[in-house]
């Protein structure tokens, strides 16, 4: 018996030196990470916020976001309602924690998936090389060559409106543009003594592809990760702005804004202005933390 | 005795003077010449040929080109029933041979602009265009003449229409305001030509047009109307945006637009113009309708489609969604006012007119639990991007919807790719629809109700012959008692016992327009009373 008690808190106080080994250089290297990009600490903050918000929207929105009320329509900001409702009645506050998820997921998916994607197909392109390497470069230059919306728009045409789309047509064009960086990172890679090594084992183009180059280009990788989240959700907002993303009655920033900028901008301004703020804090947000992101991850900026 | 004349002849004056002014209307002041009317059209013409096309892009620049045989009374277009000749002479001719036979007397004096009068055969070749297009040439509205049997010019001023049975839907259906008149020799050479060419006898003669700008045009001099027109010329500027649209009248660059503003719009240019902006209304012979899909399940089920009805307040939404968007009148399937539409009492026998919203929401649920609709799942409805009034009323749709527990996914699209949703693919569950109709005629506006191998319009893909046979016997029925009580039986067919479809609400014409423009009176259709020739501008 006590044995097995000694047994207990013995391992229970290696397990807790375990755990507090990491944490020491981890507390360390973010308390130096803050005191370093104060700017950045405090868009983290505000992203995590961001996230705090979309994921417990259901518990922190006063009101159902889709539900309209025709008694309270266009009404002004209150103690009933924060920031005021719009044209269908609906609580604009609700529907701005309710769009945090709406942005976030968009935003979220379509970056992993387009860096994500990118980053593999840069990795093979420069791992392959030669006539591979040359074509599929072709190929990303003539994606490169719209301009982000435009690809997007394109996209939302093809294959029509709703979330699922919206994400493909955010992610498409953020391929390329990941794949180019990643790739030029990776063509380094492609010449290292391990590279060799690996197939020199006989390890298949898989495996070293996944398992050998693409690790080790994880920082260009966050790097756009980091600044597509920015993008798509402006992205997300330009298209539902254009009534060609996300649908009524979903509560979506750019489709508040659609809704209200226009017809509303002078007898109920709030319509407009909060979601704006929203796309505008959340925008300014996630770019300040990518740019962080990347004066901590390059090494040629961390060297300065 | 010098004294005494000159008393008389002022006692005579003034006695001509009290007369004539008594003559006028309280308030009428006699129109000015000259000027630019410049009003704002959200779309341009697809064609310049009347006769295929179907959209008020085509009727707000173009109609002021060319006359029609009859037309509504531009002095009263609110009436559903008062037509007046337009290239013909007197009254609109009365029926002989028992209601089948119309004898049209055309007017010697009008012209086309090309300098060429015109005569009987121009009408007869542009209705033979019409009611019976030759391979290859579209006629959108030809359906709207079956009663017709043939179309004939016995001599240069005389058109004869024999009617296969008498039809009360016939004169209505002549005023059509898409019955361009056309020139016999021009569709003798090309039947295409009016497609892209202008050769009318209206008010105003084409000047000339930038692309995706502006269509300008100059008086007539030679208009058979003498005096008329006023203006000396009108620019139909196009505007997609709306907001571009309001601005525009805001800021003076145009006067009008036709086809009627939301009534945030009106209350903002009200607001900043004060007593320079005129606001008019009306009913608009538009309703927004609800195809349901036949074909898929649930809503094969008459259950669950009365379910969909019953859910919705459509006294409510009236009363609310009138505040933000174009619609506001309750009705059943024929425009609200007319002789043959539905009384409120009429109309709250109806499912999903009842006066009990509770009772309404109670049944719907219901009638979804017998029917076993899984109410975890989410259905398609197909709507146009268009936000007044579809997106606003979609989004109102699907709360309504929830409220009975079905949950619906808006699918937006712009007009092409909607309807090839609607027509072609048949995706959707439940759709957005519309029927805007130019001449309230009601006989013939209901059509879009009848089974889709009979009916052009209608999208749900149901055959239903006991509201074909009602249809039928109505429209070959002269007595208005007898056809009112028709209508009534196939609209609850409609609506309520086989609930093929529904209406939500009837469209709510809103014009606010420059206070300077005089002359011009809103009709129920934004394709009414566009001829321009008795505008005039008050400056």
């Amino acid at each position: 018996m006590n044995t097995d008690s000694m047994t207990h808190a013995t391992s229970g106080a290696d397990a807790e030196l375990e755990l507090a080994a990491p944490r020491a250089p981890f507390f360390k290297a973010l308390g130096k990470w803050v005191r370093l990009q104060p700017l950045g600490a405090a868009s983290g903050l505000g992203v995590i916020f961001m996230i705090f918000v979309a994921v417990f929207a259901p518990h922190l929105a006063p009101h159902d976001p889709v539900t309209t009320n025709y008694e309270s329509m266009a009404q002004a900001p209150s103690f009933a309602y924060w920031l005021g409702t719009d044209q269908f009645g609906r609580d604009l506050l609700s529907r701005v924690i309710w769009g945090a998820r709406t942005a976030l997921f968009i935003g979220f998916t379509s970056a992993i998936l387009g860096s994500t994607l990118g980053l593999v197909l840069g990795v093979t392109s420069a791992y392959f090389a030669g006539w591979f390497d040359l074509l599929f470069q072709r190929v990303m230059d003539v994606f490169l060559a719209f301009p982000l919306i435009i690809m997007a728009l394109a996209v939302v045409a093809i294959f029509g409106t709703g979330p699922g789309n919206v994400i493909i047509a955010i992610t498409i064009p953020f391929i390329p543009r990941c794949a180019r960086v990643v790739r030029s990172n990776a063509l380094t890679i492609r010449e290292m003594p391990y590279i060799d090594a690996a197939r020199a084992l006989g390890y298949s183009h898989t495996r070293i592809i996944l398992r050998h180059m693409a690790p080790n280009c994880m920082a260009p990788y966050l790097i756009m990760l980091t600044t597509f989240l920015g993008q798509a959700i402006l992205l997300e907002a330009s298209l539902s702005y254009l009534g060609l993303g996300v649908q009524e009655p979903i509560a979506a920033w750019g489709l508040m804004l659609q809704g209200g900028a226009e017809e509303y901008a002078e007898s109920a301004p709030w319509i407009a202005i909060f979601p704006g703020l929203a796309i505008t804090l959340a925008v300014f947000a996630f770019n300040l933390f990518g740019d962080s992101v990347r004066d901590t991850l390059d090494p040629k900026l961390r060297a300065r | 005795m010098k004294s005494i004349r000159l008393k008389t002849a002022c006692a005579v004056l003034a006695g001509i003077a009290i007369g004539m002014s008594a003559a006028l209307p309280a308030g009428a002041v006699t129109p000015k010449h000259g000027g630019i009317l410049k009003f704002v059209v959200p779309a341009e013409p697809p064609s310049f040929d009347a006769h295929r096309e179907t959209t008020f892009a085509l009727i707000h620049p173009l109609r002021p080109f060319y006359s029609l045989l009859i037309r509504v009374n531009p002095d009263n277009p609110s009436s559903t029933t008062d037509f007046v000749c337009d290239v013909c002479e007197g009254p609109v001719p009365k029926p002989t041979d028992g209601g089948k036979t119309y004898t049209f007397k055309i007017r010697k004096d009008v012209k086309f602009h090309n300098g060429d009068h015109l005569f009987a055969q121009d009408v007869v070749a542009t209705y033979q265009k019409i009611i019976s297009p030759p391979a290859g040439v579209v006629s959108a509205r030809k359906a709207y003449y079956v009663m017709v049997d043939s179309v004939t010019a016995p001599d240069h001023f005389t058109v004869v229409f024999k009617l296969k049975y008498p039809s009360g839907a016939f004169i209505p259906a002549l005023a059509v305001p898409f019955n361009f008149l056309y020139q016999k020799s021009q569709l003798d050479q090309d039947m295409h030509w009016y497609e892209k060419n202008i050769n009318g006898s209206g008010a105003f003669r084409f000047k000339d047009r930038e692309a995706g700008a502006v269509i300008r045009g100059v008086r007539n001099p030679d208009y058979f109307v003498k005096g008329r027109p006023y203006l000396d010329g009108f620019d139909a500027i196009f505007a997609k945006k709306e907001s571009l649209r309001v601005q525009a009248i805001r800021g003076d660059r145009a006067a009008i637009e036709f086809r009627g503003f939301p009534p945030k719009s009106r209350d903002d240019l009200v607001k900043a113009l004060g007593k320079d902006i005129t606001v008019e209304t009306s009913d608009w012979n538009c309703v927004l309708l609800t195809t349901i899909n036949h074909k898929r399940k649930p809503f094969d089920d008459v259950r669950v489609r009365r379910a969909l009805t019953l859910a919705i307040d459509r006294w409510g939404g009236s009363q609310y969604l009138s505040k933000i968007a174009i619609v506001k009148t309750v009705g059943g399937i024929v425009f609200p006012g007319h002789a043959l539409a539905a009384n409120k009492k009429e109309l709250q026998e109806i499912a999903g007119y009842w006066p009990d919203l509770k009772k309404s929401r109670a049944e719907a649920r219901k009638l979804l639990k017998e029917a076993g609709v899984d109410l975890s799942k989410t259905y398609y409805f197909n709507n146009r991007a268009v936000d007044q009034p579809y997106k606003i009323v979609g989004t109102w749709l699907i709360d309504q919807w929830k409220q009975v527990g079905l949950k619906f996914e808006q699918h937006v699209f712009p007009t092409g790719p909607f309807y090839d949703v609607l027509r072609q693919k048949k995706e959707y569950d439940v759709s957005a629809d519309f029927n805007c109709q130019s001449i309230v005629n009601p006989l013939v506006d209901v059509s879009k109700f009848l089974s889709d191998d009979r009916s052009g319009s209608q999208y749900g893909q149901w055959q239903d012959r006991e509201v074909d046979a009602l249809f039928d016997k109505m429209n070959q029925s002269a007595d208005p008692k007898e056809q009112r009580k028709l209508m009534r039986e196939m609209e609850k067919l409609t609506l309520d016992t086989h609930a093929n479809g529904f209406i939500t609400l009837w469209w709510n014409r809103i014009i606010p327009h420059r206070s300077y423009v005089k002359g011009w009176k809103i009709s129920p259709s934004h394709y009414l009373n566009q001829s321009l020739d008795n505008v005039w501008l008050d400056k």
